[in-house]
């Protein structure tokens, strides 16, 4: 117990270090690379409380994949430290804003949660033993049968978002040179080559 | 202080044991693969390859870690200096750590959790990290080309071999490891009535997918023919240009111990693990981890053939592949095995 307690508190301190390093570090790079780390110490705090699977594929897609993206966006913008922090009293207003939203929804959760704790039991669908059955057979259960519906849309919704982001950037360059690879595949030596007889001394 | 000695100390000083173990053993082995690689492209070239250190160059990685450990390490004065040493560091930790759950005999595996594919996926996922790292700290042009291309590159086969990895999981219906092989017992040859054999294994059933999987292990480990990230004639040496002595010594160690890992993944998920190629006495005999060695050495043997008689990819090429040919057919392969699986009820 000791040691769980131990992991906990490394994990949950690493995430929240990390998480203010986020917003505080002057290095937009160094910002990416702490969000990681947050990322990676929430995925510890998944596997600590019992859900591996989440837990794992927290740091494939987000870690793994998202991330890389947030980095390579960042890195290849050419940021002006200088000009981005003279701004920062006129939006500051705005982020406040955001920042108290979110926070007193996060409190009204908490809060429904301690005054009405049944409640969310009612909703949820009942948590089968994890002995008998292992994490990723009680998510797939339950998200294939019950939440079907929501889970093909939220597909949809992804699928919609990646064909539109195809069409808008999608460009047909006239006169560029592209390899048709079938092309290169059919050619044989009678249309490739061309032998040709030369005469000593003449050349062609 | 009994109850702390009997649940944490002695679990604790085993697991500590056990993964010295195979840290020595998977270091030791990575030398001699090491050394084997340059022979094996020596003699595809007809030269000698290393033979000066020790009987027949045996020595020669040894040598080779004296000289990098000895070396000054050069940190360039424009830098970032703590991700310019960290990145090195992450990228040997977690090919290394993503051995943790690879059994290399049934029960040979320092921890064998439920999910042990998925952590080694996770865990290969997050290895792009010391490329992109290395290559941006570095502050250096050619580092973060050749990072920008390797972390692309990573990423594309990364999705293939997620793929990959679910038609192999809907025929065994688990994703722990030893699952994985010993369910490679029955297959194809049982139910033509032969003995257990290497015709049970995945690689037949699943023909197409163990050639995708082969060569996407070669292009996520940016191995040649898909070395574009090191491409020696237009980027120098990749996101590892300016490192010199022991932290170029971890990106290296840490890019071998992945093309290692990448070797014993095949050799799980398709070439039946620790099993014996025959149900016979006396190759059941021979020890489990001796056929796992084995038939990774095979699987590296090819690798370094291809490295050695393939010629270099073109980038555009390199992600034609990944996304237009390997992305469409690994896809379709999940559906095809699970429509199979389900009409003949073979999953169960």
């Amino acid at each position: 117990m000791i040691l769980t307690a131990i992991f906990f508190y490394l994990f949950a301190g690493t995430t929240i270090a990390s998480a203010f390093m986020v917003i505080s570090s002057r290095n937009p790079v160094h910002s990416v690379l702490f969000l990681i780390l947050a990322f990676v110490s929430a995925a510890g705090l998944f596997i600590m409380a019992g859900a591996e699977f989440l837990g794992l594929l927290l740091i494939v897609v987000y870690v793994g994949a998202v991330a890389v993206l947030f980095l390579f966006v960042v890195m290849m913008l050419d940021v002006d430290f200088a000009e981005l922090r003279q701004g920062y009293l006129q939006y500051m207003p705005v982020g406040a804003l955001v920042g108290i939203i979110v926070l007193v929804e996060l409190l009204m959760v908490a809060g429904g949660w301690i005054s009405a704790p049944n409640a969310v039991g009612s909703v949820a669908a009942p948590i089968p033993d994890m002995a008998e059955t292992s994490n990723i057979q009680a998510i797939g259960n339950i998200l294939y049968t019950r939440y079907i519906f929501f889970f093909q849309v939220a597909g949809l919704i992804l699928l919609v978002a990646m064909i539109g982001a195809i069409v808008l950037t999608l460009r047909h360059k006239e006169n560029v040179r592209r390899q048709v690879i079938g092309d290169q595949v059919a050619r044989d030596p009678k249309t490739a080559i061309e032998i040709k007889k030369v005469e000593t001394g003449s050349g062609l | 202080m009994e109850i702390f000695i009997d649940t944490y100390l002695i679990p604790g000083a085993i697991i500590v044991g056990k993964s010295l173990l195979l840290l020595v053993g998977l270091l030791l082995f990575t030398a001699y693969i090491l050394y084997a690689d340059r022979k094996i492209f020596a003699a595809v070239q007809m030269r000698r390859g290393p033979n000066v250190v020790g009987p027949w160059g045996l020595l020669q990685s040894f040598a080779d870690l004296l000289k990098f450990v000895l070396k000054e390490p050069i940190i360039p004065s424009s830098a970032s200096k703590a991700v310019f040493i960290i990145a090195p560091i992450v990228s040997a930790v977690l090919a290394l750590a993503a051995w943790a759950v690879i059994p290399l005999d049934e029960g040979w595996a320092i921890a064998n959790i439920n999910l042990g594919i998925l952590f080694v996926f996770a865990v290969s996922s997050l290895e792009v990290y010391g490329v992109i790292m290395g290559g941006w700290a570095s502050n250096s042009k050619y580092a973060f080309l050749a990072a920008l291309r390797s972390a692309a590159q990573m990423v594309s086969y990364e999705v293939s071999i997620g793929f990959v990895m679910i038609t192999v999981l809907l025929c065994v219906g688990s994703l722990n490891m030893t699952d994985i092989v010993l369910s490679q017992q029955d297959g194809v040859g049982t139910m033509m009535g032969l003995t257990n054999s290497a015709l049970d294994w995945h690689w037949l059933p699943l023909f197409p997918m163990f050639i995708v999987f082969f060569i996407s292990a070669i292009a996520e480990t940016n191995r040649p023919p898909f070395d574009l990230p090191e491409a020696e004639s237009e980027l120098v040496a990749g996101h590892m240009v300016e490192y010199s002595s022991t932290l170029f010594l971890l990106f290296f160690l840490g890019e071998f111990v992945a093309i290692l890992l990448m070797c014993a993944l095949i050799t799980i998920l398709f070439l039946g693990g620790w099993l014996p190629p025959v149900d016979i006495w006396f190759l059941n005999w021979v020890p489990g981890i001796f056929w796992f060695i084995l038939k990774m050495c095979l699987v590296f043997f090819a690798m370094a053939m291809v490295r050695a008689v393939v010629p270099r990819y073109r980038y555009d090429q390199l992600m034609r592949l990944g996304w237009k040919v390997f992305l469409p057919l690994s896809l379709f392969m999940v559906f095809a095995v699970a429509l199979v699986l389900q009409v003949t009820g073979w999953a169960a």
